[in-house]
């Protein structure tokens, strides 16, 4: 578009904001002043009114085809491949360590404490527990107001917990050492959804939580105010975990729903930076490979997979022919060479990442495992499960 | 929807029943593996169990496996190189109801002589059943009827039967009737059929109302069950049992709204796409490479791969590893792993300790205070984002700062323009290039420098002002 127009003014564009040469323009019948490329970009957004609904479903076929068409060239070898060079890995003796008994009904989140000890843990009837699991004492005890709690976090002070549920909140309780502590009454309530929590973490600080719900948003709230920083949206169904980057300038998370989706986002910008779609069905867990190049999820369609978020592409695909219960949660080793995953078959798989294969199957809880985190020192990993019990192994 | 309210306590009232009972789940992905197992397993023509008829006493038992049969068949068909493994799943498959002990209502898997005969389709739990406590009344009732030995009630089926009868009291003669008419139905089938039919039925009934202390698999993960798969089913009874007290459309609460894609969303799609064509990637080959080195990197920091020493303390149960952790003495391993990355500099305390006062040896740590500053700023609490920023620039960017650090000028530009608008991310740009720096500059250096080198090599104590008494290194 050939523009000469006279520079009447010179100040914030009414739609960019950038200081630039205005000209004025008519927007829905009302005077606006645009810099010359909102201009251009204001012309050219007229010409998608006559795109049709069709018109558009296609374009974003052919771009599909094409990005997997670009993304084939890389494919030049997998990852097991690459790996049968790695040493194998020797037998491992895992044991429980550390039953973990107090609840009453079925655990269905827990979360370490970065000093390697403690951890939350939380239940279908309310109950919220705080454990010294080395000693198996319990510390703390608080019951919430809704039944099936399942999302609780440890906060990086070790001073704080936040939990929610059903209650479509996610609440944080500071931690005291007082006799008579009374938990319930400094309840503080940070995160409001339109449906259930499913997840929550705290970022490397006590004062921002990010939560997952079953409204399909993600969001981060400042704990102090209880406001909204900033809200994710993008997952076609309830989203059911979360897990931040780990690396220390890093600003994403990654996210996994009922959509089969797993996505990558920007927390600055809200924006969703990477998808990825090859699960079969609901993705129950996220998690980070620790370099934070890479993340693992445990789906319903009884697979974990591996994503490098270099190659933008789906790596390994962790499976086995008598595994048919649905993965319900995954985490690393320290080194990300062995990924231990919870079933709802009552087990849990422990496998070797890059060859792919299942290095050992533990058994012991009686019922599913809903949870299942590694110390943050790698020492142990901890699972919940629905058979009221928590352990501790290693 | 009202509900029918029952004192009963026979297992299932728990939450996800309690709110309606209409929660039909999506989640149960394995049925349709399952069911394949379960019918590959009684295909004779593909090497399926042997299933037979056998010849007890004085009666024969009809359609029957042994559990070490089945047990053998998940071995080789399904790849399972361990018993333990076959006869958990197998336990699985009963505990949902797919194959059963004809003489036990607790559904486990024996690698035995015991006999397991196979669920009948029409009691499958893919059927989504979700039975009510009249019919588990009259099934009981039934029970009661028919005088043989082995179908006597089990003590938790008689307490069962006596408090559905307390619960039901006024409607008991529409149930006993009920029953009465079952038992007339079941009198004119055929012997064989009807102890296959008879055993089936309890077997669905183990699953709906298990043995007090087993496991109860109907029970459904609330998150799943909020989106209904068939909302308009009406609530079927296994006997047929349609009362006026039933309702014929049930209520069911809102699931996520399915939304038609509009010519947004496509827009939105397409911007995405782009985005991800105009990615540069990496080949799968380099990426394979990268995943390995770092895993071999860390290995020996891996407590399940490299024992730690002294010892884990979960399993010797001594915290000597945590309290030497705690020290402000780090060990020649932990050291080692600064030079990995400077983000392991950055992550563990003493080693950032360390690095400052390396840099602060050498008069050039301003980069990493103003990093550690705004590492800070963004774990405050939004009210108190507006000082921190202002301080920050007055110690490290304003003209004539303290502490000035060294920012080109295009994003010193860029921040004085941030400033204006303070929030947690003002200076993102400014810690990005401050980063970069540091990584190539100050911690190359840092891990040169002498002070490192001695720590690495065991060489010094980390007090300063301690007697520097070299220890003998143990390289």
């Amino acid at each position: 578009m050939d523009q000469t127009f006279l520079a009447i003014v010179f100040g914030p564009c009414d739609k960019c904001s950038k200081n630039k040469p205005l000209r004025p323009v008519s927007v829905k019948s009302e005077q606006r002043s645009y810099c010359s490329l909102c201009v251009e970009m204001m012309a050219t957004e007229g010409l998608h009114e006559n795109e049709t609904l069709a018109s558009l479903k296609s374009e974003a076929e052919s771009l599909k085809g094409k990005l997997e068409e670009e993304r084939a060239k890389l494919h030049d070898v997998e990852l097991h491949q690459v790996a049968e060079r790695v040493e194998a890995l020797g037998q491992f003796v895992m044991k429980t360590r550390r039953t973990l008994k107090g609840h009453g009904n079925k655990v269905l989140c827990m979360d370490w404490c970065k000093d390697k000890r403690r951890i939350v843990s939380s239940s279908q009837d309310g109950k919220v527990i705080v454990w010294d699991s080395f000693t198996t004492n319990k510390e703390h005890a608080v019951t919430m107001p809704c039944t099936w709690v399942m999302a609780c976090a440890y906060a990086p002070s070790g001073c704080a917990i936040a939990c929610g549920g059903l209650d479509n909140k996610c609440s944080v309780y500071p931690l005291t050492f007082e006799k008579n502590e009374n938990m319930a009454a400094k309840k503080k309530s940070v995160a409001m959804h339109t449906n259930y929590l499913s997840a929550c973490s705290f970022t490397n600080s006590d004062m921002q939580i990010l939560t997952a719900s079953g409204d399909g948003t993600c969001a981060l709230w400042d704990v102090e105010s209880g406001q909204l920083l900033q809200s994710f949206h993008g997952h076609g169904a309830d989203v059911l975990c979360l897990d931040l980057a780990p690396s220390e300038t890093g600003n994403t998370f990654v996210s996994g729903g009922c959509d089969k989706k797993a996505m990558v986002w920007d927390m600055r910008s809200g924006q969703c930076v990477q998808s990825f779609e090859t699960h079969d069905s609901d993705i129950n867990s996220v998690r980070y490979y620790p370099s934070g190049d890479a993340f693992a999820s445990g789906s319903d369609d009884a697979t974990c997979r591996l994503y490098d978020l270099r190659a933008d592409r789906e790596v390994a695909i962790y499976s086995k022919e008598s595994i048919i219960f649905g993965a319900s949660s995954v985490d690393f080793s320290l080194s990300g060479r062995l990924l231990f995953a919870g079933y709802n078959d009552y087990t849990i798989n422990v496998w070797d990442v890059l060859k792919g294969s299942r290095v050992s199957i533990l058994f012991g809880h009686e019922n599913r495992v809903s949870t299942l985190r590694v110390s943050p020192d790698g020492t142990a990993f901890c699972s919940g499960s629905w058979d009221h019990t928590l352990r501790i192994w290693a | 929807m009202r509900q029918e309210k029952s004192s009963c306590s026979c297992s299932i009232l728990d939450s996800s029943q309690a709110l309606g009972g209409l929660w039909l789940c999506a989640e149960n992905e394995s049925f349709p593996k399952i069911e394949d197992i379960i019918t590959r397993m009684q295909d004779d023509k593909t090497g399926g169990v042997p299933i037979r008829t056998v010849k007890s006493f004085l009666s024969k038992i009809p359609s029957v496996v042994t559990g070490s049969d089945i047990v053998q068949w998940l071995m080789k068909n399904l790849s399972i190189e361990d018993a333990g493994e076959a006869i958990h799943l197998g336990s699985l498959i009963a505990a949902q109801g797919y194959v059963f002990p004809i003489s036990d209502h607790v559904l486990t898997l024996k690698d035995d002589g015991t006999f397991y005969r196979f669920q009948a389709p029409y009691f499958w739990p893919s059927n989504c059943w979700e039975p009510e406590n009249t019919d588990y009344a009259i099934y009981l009732c039934k029970r009661t009827m028919q005088n043989k030995a082995r179908l006597e009630l089990a003590d938790y089926e008689a307490e069962n039967l006596a408090r559905l009868q307390r619960a039901f009291a006024r409607k008991w003669e529409f149930i006993f009737m009920q029953a009465e008419a079952q038992v007339k139905i079941d009198r004119k089938k055929d012997k064989t059929e009807r102890k296959i039919l008879d055993s089936q039925e309890r077997a669905f009934w183990d699953v709906h109302r298990p043995v007090p202390g087993c496991v109860n698999t109907t029970e459904m993960d609330i998150r799943k069950c909020r989106r209904m798969k068939n909302p308009q089913k009406v609530k079927k009874s296994v006997y047929g049992v349609t009362e006026e007290s039933q309702p014929q459309s049930p209520v069911h609460l809102p699931s996520q709204p399915v939304r038609k894609t509009t010519k947004e969303d496509f827009r939105k799609q397409i911007t995405f796409l782009n985005m991800q064509i105009e990615r540069h990637c990496l080949k799968m080959s380099k990426v394979a490479e990268s995943l390995i080195a770092y895993t071999e990197q860390y290995v020996e920091y891996d407590p399940f791969i490299t024992p730690a020493e002294p010892s884990n303390p979960w399993i010797s149960d001594d915290a000597a590893l945590w309290d030497i952790e705690m020290s402000k003495e780090p060990s020649q391993q932990r050291v080692k792993r600064w030079g990995f990355s400077m983000d392991e500099v950055l992550k563990d305390p003493v080693g950032r300790d360390q690095f400052l006062r390396f840099l602060e040896s050498e008069f050039s740590s301003e980069n990493l205070r103003f990093w550690l500053a705004v590492q800070d700023l963004k774990k405050q609490p939004l009210q108190d984002v507006t000082t921190r920023v202002e301080e920050i620039w007055q110690e490290f960017l304003a003209p004539g700062a303290q502490s000035a650090i060294n920012l080109d000028s295009h994003s010193y530009e860029k921040t004085s323009q941030n400033v204006k608008d303070p929030g947690r991310y003002t200076y993102e740009d400014a810690q990005e290039h401050i980063y970069k720096l540091m990584k190539s500059d100050s911690y190359a250096r840092f891990l040169r420098s002498n002070a490192y080198q001695d720590l690495l090599l065991a060489k010094k104590k980390v007090y300063v002002g301690k007697d520097m008494l070299p220890s003998p290194s143990t390289s």
